[in-house]
C-alpha cells in the first residue's frame, strides 16, 4: 500500500485530531470514538495516525509484539529473538469478522498439514501495544462487542478450546468510527471509549476547497506533497514523544481534581470513569502543550470529548449532548477567560 | 465531450468511457435498473474496462473475498492448498442485487476501496422502493450514479468503447491538470446542490480529468466539467440550487474572510484564459439543473422518512433468534434449550481436526465431534409491531366521540390480534396521562380496560404524548417496533407541569411531538373533533405523521383509515 495521507495535512477537524494525539500520548485514556457524516475524513485520519505514531521496539517474531524476550508468551514459536523497531500496529477489525479471527484459534494450517496443535493468534494479539480500528463500530455484531469489552477491560485475552488454554496480553487503544444515522452504539461500549468526537462536513467554503485541493495534490503530485508534509508529521511525532516524557512529571492540583469531579456531578455521568478520563486527557493535553501543570483551561478544552458520550440520553433534549456539555462546562468552570 | 442531446443514455456512455480510463480513481458505477436488455447493454460494455471482471453476490463470505484455505483441495490432497480471494488483485467487481448488500459487506468493500488497491465496483441495484438501495458507505465512494429504470429500450444503443482511444487517454491521464479555480467551482457547486460529502467534488474532478484525457487535452475544459457535474454531482443533489444566491455563506456561519470572494474575484480577472472568461459556475449549475430529477424533493422525503422511521440500516427493527425468520450464518454455541443445531456446519467445523483427534483419541470412532464444533442455527426476524393508542379522554372529547374512539380501538384491536401485533393503551385527561395497559396481546384485557375508561376534565395532550414516548422507547429496547396512534380533538389546555395554560400546553405538546419524531417512531394523528382542528394538523406535521380528520366518521371508517395509514 502507498503511504497514507499525512496526518498534519488534514484540514480542520481539530477536535478529532486533538483526541487522537492525546491517546497517542497516553494510551491509558482508552480510545477514541469518531461519529459523523460520510466523507469527513474519519478513515483518513485513522490511517494517517498509523503512519504518524512513533515506532515501538518488539521481539521480531513475537505474535503479540512483546517488548522483551521474557514477556513473549510461551506458546509462541519464536523464529527470531532479535529486537526490532516496527511501526505501532494499527489493526483493522472488519465488520462480520468471526470470533476465531478476533481471539485466535487453533492453527488450521498446521493441523491439516502436519497434524500438530498450534495456536494461531487473532487480531487481538496483533493489536497488542497498538491500535484496534473498527469502522462502522455501531454495526458490529453483539457477540463481538461483548468480547471486545471483556478484553478491553482486562487487557488480557484468554482462549480455551480444543484442549488449548492460552492467554496473552491484549492492551490496545480502541478507535471506532461510524455514522450515527445507521444505528446507535450500546451504552456499555460507548462508556469504554475514553474520548468521543463528532465530526461534520466543514461548512465553510474555503475550508472545503482547501480539503479538495490538498487531496488533489496528494494524488497528482505525490512526491511534492509528501516532501512538504513529511517534515510536519515529523515535528508532530517529536512533540508527541516529548509529551510522553513530560507526562510522568505532570502535576495536577486538587483544584483541578475538584473541577473534574464537579463537572461530572453536574452532568450526572455514571460511574467514575468520566472523571478519570477527563483528568488523564487534561494531563496529556498539558504535556502536549509543554505546560508545567494542568490548569482549568486544559480541562475545559478536553471536557467535550471526554464527557459527551457519558450523559444519560434525554429524549426531550433536541440540542444534543455537545451543547449540554458546553453549557455545563461554562456553568461549573465559569466563562472562558 | 459535450452532450449533444441531453439523454440519460448519452450520459451513461460518457460515464462508462470515463470509467474505462480511470476505473480505480472513479471507484465505480451505481446502476439502478431492473435486470433486462437495457441493463445488459451496460454490463456488456464492462468487458472493455482494463481490469479483470469478477462477480460478487450480496451474501459473499470473507473466505471468498479475502482468500483462505481451500478445504476440499487440502483434504483430498493432504497438502495445504490456499485460495486467493476476489479482492487479492485489482478487479472490476460486479455486484448484482446490490440493494440487498448488508452493512457488513458494504463496510468491507468500502475498506478495500479505501486501501487504494485499485478496485472498481459496479453495483447493479435492482431496488424497487426508494428506500431499498445500496448502503451509503458504498454509494458515497462510487463516482457515477445512474438510474435507468424509466429508460425504454428503444432509446438505447450499443455502447462503443474504443480501446485504442481509451488506451491513449489512460496514458495521458497523469498529465491532465485542472486549474485551481476548477476545484473551487466544483466545491461550491457541491455545496449549492446540498452535497455534503467531500468525496463528491473529488470524484467529479477525477471524472473531468478522465474526460479531458479522452478528448486529448492536457487541461480540463468546460465541457469536461459540465459532463462531470451531470454525472457525479447532479445525481447526489439534495436541494434545488436556485434558492440561494449566496450559497457560500450558510446562515450559521461567520461571513467569509475579508479577502475577495474566490469565485467572483477570479472571474473578474484573467480574461486571457479560456476557462476564466466564462461564468463557469453558471454553466455548471445549468448543467446540474438540467439533470436534476423532477421529483427530487419527493424522493428525498421518502428517503428521509425511511431513514428516520426506525430503519437504521436494518439494525433496530430486526432481532435475532434461533427459532424463526430468515436464516443467517450459524455460529459457535452451546446446545442449550431451544437452540437448534446446524448439522452441516457442525460437521464442517469438525472435519479438519479428524486426523489429530484420531491420533489423540483412545476410542476407535469414525467421527470425533467435540462441543467446540457445535454450530447453532440463527434466524433473523422482523420484530413485533406495537400499536400505542394515545386516547384523549378529556371532557371535550368525551362529549363527542369517546364512544366512537373506543369502538374504533376495539376493531383495530381485533385486527392487531389477527396480525399478532402488540397493543398498548395510554389515556390522558384532567392533569395527566396514564398507561392504562402496558404492551400486551391480550384482547380481553384491553377491551375491559377500554370499556372502563372514564371521560372528563382538561386535555393534557403533552402528558399523553410523553407517556407514549416512554412506552415506545422501552418497547423498542425489548425489540418491538412501536407506532404511536394519537386520537384527540387537539385542543390542548393543560401543560406538562399540570397548569391550565393554553399557550404553554400547546408548546409542550409541540416539544413532545418533536421528541417522538427525533426518536424516529412512526405515528399517526386522528382528529376526532367536530370539524378539523388546524393546530392538530400542525402537530401532525411536527410528528411527521399522516393526519386523518374524521368529522363524521363511524368506528368502521376510522379503523380502515388507520389501517391504511399504517400499511402505507
Amino acid at each position: 500500500m502507498t503511504q497514507p495521507f499525512p496526518f498534519s495535512a488534514i484540514v480542520g477537524q481539530e477536535e478529532m485530531k486533538q483526541a487522537m494525539i492525546l491517546t497517542a500520548i497516553d494510551p491509558g485514556i482508552g480510545g477514541v470514538l469518531v461519529f459523523g457524516d460520510r466523507g469527513t475524513g474519519k478513515s483518513t485520519a485513522v490511517r494517517a495516525l498509523a503512519a504518524l505514531l512513533p515506532p515501538i521496539h518488539a521481539v521480531a517474531s513475537c505474535p503479540v509484539n512483546s517488548p522483551s524476550l521474557d514477556r513473549c508468551p510461551e506458546w509462541a514459536h519464536l523464529t527470531s529473538t532479535e529486537i526490532v523497531k516496527r511501526p505501532t500496529p494499527v489493526v483493522d477489525l472488519p465488520l462480520g469478522v468471526t470470533e476465531d479471527r478476533v481471539v485466535g484459534a487453533l492453527d488450521i494450517e498446521k493441523a491439516l498439514s502436519s497434524g500438530v496443535k498450534a495456536f494461531e493468534p487473532g487480531l487481538l494479539a496483533r493489536a497488542n501495544r497498538g491500535y484496534l480500528y473498527i469502522d462502522e463500530v455501531n454495526l458490529l455484531e453483539d457477540h463481538i462487542v461483548d468480547l471486545l469489552l471483556d478484553v478491553a477491560q482486562s487487557g488480557e485475552n484468554v482462549v480455551e478450546r480444543e484442549g488449548l488454554s492460552i492467554r496473552h496480553p491484549a492492551r490496545f487503544v480502541l478507535v471506532g468510527s461510524g455514522n450515527p444515522e445507521e444505528g446507535e452504539l450500546r451504552p456499555q461500549l460507548l462508556d469504554r471509549f475514553g474520548l468521543s468526537v463528532e465530526v461534520t462536513s466543514p461548512k465553510d467554503i474555503d475550508t472545503r476547497i482547501e480539503v479538495i485541493r490538498r487531496r488533489d495534490t496528494y494524488e497528482t503530485d505525490f512526491e511534492g506533497f509528501m516532501a512538504k508534509w513529511r517534515p510536519e508529521d515529523a515535528v508532530l511525532r517529536d512533540r508527541i514523544l516529548a509529551a510522553r516524557d513530560h507526562l510522568k512529571a505532570m502535576q495536577s492540583s486538587d483544584d483541578v481534581l475538584r473541577d473534574c469531579a464537579e463537572l461530572c456531578v453536574a452532568l450526572g455521568s455514571d460511574g467514575l470513569r468520566g472523571e478519570l478520563t477527563l483528568l488523564k486527557a487534561a494531563r496529556a493535553l498539558a504535556a502536549f502543550e509543554g505546560a508545567d501543570k494542568v490548569t482549568r483551561e486544559h480541562v475545559r478544552a478536553v471536557a467535550p470529548s471526554a464527557l459527551r458520550h457519558r450523559l444519560r440520553r434525554d429524549p426531550l433534549d433536541e440540542a444534543g449532548s455537545t451543547t449540554r456539555v458546553a453549557r455545563v462546562v461554562d456553568e461549573v468552570l465559569g466563562e472562558p477567560a | 465531450m459535450s452532450l449533444p442531446d441531453n439523454s440519460v443514455w448519452t450520459r451513461v456512455e460518457i460515464g462508462l468511457n470515463a470509467l474505462a480510463v480511470d476505473p480505480a480513481g472513479l471507484g465505480g458505477l451505481w446502476l439502478r435498473a431492473r435486470s433486462g436488455p437495457v441493463r445488459d447493454r451496460v454490463t456488456e460494455a464492462l468487458g472493455a474496462l482494463p481490469l479483470p471482471l469478477k462477480r460478487l453476490h450480496p451474501s459473499i463470505g470473507d473466505e471468498q473475498l479475502f482468500g483462505g484455505i481451500d478445504l476440499t483441495a487440502t483434504l483430498s490432497s493432504g497438502k495445504l492448498v490456499e485460495r486467493a480471494g476476489l479482492l487479492a488483485e485489482p478487479a472490476v467487481l460486479v455486484l448484482p442485487m446490490a440493494e440487498r448488500t448488508l452493512p457488513g459487506l458494504a463496510a468491507r468493500l468500502a475498506g478495500a476501496m479505501d486501501q487504494g488497491t485499485g478496485h472498481c465496483l459496479i453495483a447493479l441495484d435492482e431496488g424497487a422502493e426508494p428506500g431499498e438501495t445500496l448502503p451509503e458507505a458504498l454509494t458515497d465512494r462510487l463516482a457515477l450514479h445512474v438510474d435507468l429504470d424509466a429508460l425504454p429500450y428503444g432509446e438505447t444503443d450499443p455502447i462503443v468503447l474504443e480501446q485504442a482511444a481509451l488506451a491513449a487517454a489512460r496514458e495521458r491521464l497523469p498529465r491532465v491538470r485542472a486549474a485551481g479555480k476548477v476545484l473551487e467551482d466544483l466545491t461550491l457547486l457541491a455545496v449549492r446542490l446540498g452535497v455534503h460529502s467531500l468525496r463528491a467534488p473529488m470524484l467529479a474532478l477525477r471524472t473531468a480529468r478522465a474526460l479531458a484525457a479522452i478528448a486529448g487535452n492536457d487541461e480540463v475544459a468546460v465541457d469536461d466539467l459540465t459532463a462531470a457535474v451531470e454525472l457525479v454531482l447532479a445525481p447526489r443533489a439534495t436541494q434545488f440550487p436556485e434558492s440561494e444566491p449566496e450559497p457560500d455563506q450558510p446562515p450559521d456561519q461567520d461571513p467569509t474572510p475579508p479577502e475577495p470572494d474566490p469565485e467572483k474575484g477570479e472571474q473578474d480577472e484573467g480574461e486571457s484564459q479560456s476557462l476564466d472568461d466564462i461564468p463557469l459556475q453558471d454553466i455548471l449549475l445549468e448543467a446540474a439543473k438540467a439533470t436534476l430529477p423532477a421529483d427530487l424533493l419527493a424522493m428525498l422525503a421518502a428517503k428521509r422518512a425511511n431513514r428516520g422511521g426506525g430503519g437504521s440500516a436494518g439494525a433496530g427493527a430486526k432481532h435475532k433468534g434461533n427459532r424463526r425468520g430468515r436464516p443467517i450464518p450459524s455460529r459457535r454455541g452451546r446446545l442449550e434449550t431451544g437452540a437448534r443445531l446446524d448439522v452441516i456446519s457442525t460437521l464442517r467445523a469438525a472435519a479438519p481436526w479428524q486426523t489429530i483427534r484420531k491420533q489423540e483419541s483412545r476410542f476407535e470412532r469414525s467421527l470425533h465431534i467435540r462441543s467446540d464444533d457445535f454450530r447453532i442455527k440463527r434466524f433473523e426476524e422482523k420484530s413485533d409491531r406495537l400499536l400505542i393508542f394515545v386516547v384523549d379522554a378529556s371532557g371535550s372529547a368525551a362529549m363527542t366521540r369517546l364512544a366512537e374512539a373506543k369502538g374504533a380501538v376495539e376493531i383495530l384491536l381485533a385486527e392487531a390480534y389477527a396480525r399478532r401485533d402488540h397493543v398498548a393503551l395510554v389515556a390522558f385527561r384532567n392533569e395527566g396521562a396514564e398507561l392504562l395497559l402496558p404492551p400486551t396481546r391480550s384482547l380481553v384485557q384491553t377491551k375491559r380496560r377500554l370499556a372502563a375508561l372514564p371521560g372528563g376534565g382538561g386535555t393534557p395532550l403533552a402528558a399523553g404524548l410523553k407517556v407514549a414516548l416512554e412506552v415506545a422507547i422501552q418497547s423498542k429496547g425489548r425489540g418491538m417496533t412501536p407506532t404511536v396512534a394519537l386520537m384527540t380533538d387537539g385542543r390542548a389546555n393543560i401543560a406538562l407541569d399540570g397548569s391550565a395554560n393554553r399557550a404553554l400546553a400547546a408548546e409542550d405538546a409541540e416539544r413532545m411531538a418533536t421528541a417522538i419524531r427525533l426518536q424516529g417512531f412512526p405515528s399517526l394523528v386522528i382528529d376526532m373533533g367536530q370539524r378539523p382542528e388546524r393546530s392538530l394538523k400542525a402537530l401532525a406535521d411536527t410528528l411527521g405523521a399522516p393526519y386523518i380528520p374524521l368529522p363524521r366518521a363511524d368506528a368502521n371508517r376510522l379503523s380502515s383509515a388507520v389501517s391504511a395509514a399504517l400499511d402505507a
